[in-house]
């Protein structure tokens, strides 16, 4: 594993979610919002289609962060904002950096992007990966 | 639509999810996670845990119960039409593994208008069966056009 230090960048998580994941994903969380589901429900109320459910974008976060700090042990503290709507069938692609070193406490800060645009971003992360 | 704060403080009935082997396997492949420590026990118990570990974001699906009644609370008073999910903390403490107990209540924590904006903002707070506190959430939902 990499050293933890101040503006170290974090290995890239990319990841294209796949056309049925968001009932995968649905069934798995217990989440069947209609707009995560049914394509021509999300189109009734003005989405471009089914969109990806936030929590599953900012579980990529959290893998990002539990693979930075070896394991599901090391993540203390995940906070997000949403930002945008993630579609299906589109690549995401998860970066992150280390912004403070506190002795074993390791915060990074993260963003989730697809098609250019953050639908996560200035996620905040604490990780002891001791 | 003006929006009302009398539901802030309120307090949901606790509400107990029993952890399975099954359905931390099924919501770390639905995340893409692949340590064994999600999947494989006696890859688990070698590293010293009881079970299959669930990922720290399994939170979601043992919070599920507790956090639904209050997004739906008519006290509460959210309309569905028009919310957005707009942010999300977790803390977590010890890791839950299958065979666990989780117990978590939710609470209002704050309700306010921010431009033309309603913010409903809920804590969960979930303790397994020895009473350690294993995860506690905010959820910031938002209500757009009030």
């Amino acid at each position: 594993m990499a050293a933890l230090e101040i503006g170290s960048e974090l290995p890239q998580i990319s990841v294209t979610p796949d056309r049925y994941l968001t009932n995968r994903y649905a069934g798995a969380s217990g989440d069947f919002n209609p707009i995560h589901v049914d394509q021509e429900f999300a189109q009734a109320v003005g989405l471009p289609g089914r969109i990806l459910h936030g929590l599953w974008t900012m579980a990529q976060v959290a893998r990002l962060a539990t693979d930075a700090g070896g394991g599901p042990h090391s993540l203390s503290r995940l906070s997000v904002q949403f930002r945008g709507m993630g579609l299906p069938e589109q690549e995401l692609v998860v970066s992150g950096s280390v912004v403070a070193v506190d002795g074993d406490l390791v915060t990074l800060e993260a963003q989730v992007v697809q098609g250019g645009k953050a639908i996560i971003r200035s996620a905040t992360a604490e990780i002891d990966p001791s | 639509m003006a929006i009302s704060d009398q539901a802030v403080g309120k307090s949901f009935d606790a509400v107990v999810y029993a952890v399975g082997r099954e359905k931390i396997k099924e919501y770390a492949s639905a995340v893409g996670e692949t340590n064994a420590l999600h999947f494989d026990a006696e890859f688990a118990r070698a590293g010293g845990h009881a079970d299959v570990v669930a990922p720290p974001m399994f939170a979601v699906v043992y919070c599920a119960a507790a956090i639904f009644p209050a997004l739906f609370d008519p006290e509460v008073g959210i309309n569905f039409a028009m919310m957005v999910h707009g942010a999300q903390e977790f803390e977590w403490g010890p890791l839950v593994v299958a065979g666990d107990e989780v117990t978590t209540v939710a609470s209002v924590k704050e309700i306010f208008t921010k431009a033309t904006n309603g913010f409903f903002i809920f804590e969960t707070n979930s303790t397994n069966q020895r009473g350690d506190l294993v995860c506690k959430g905010t959820w910031t939902n938002i209500v757009r056009g009030i």
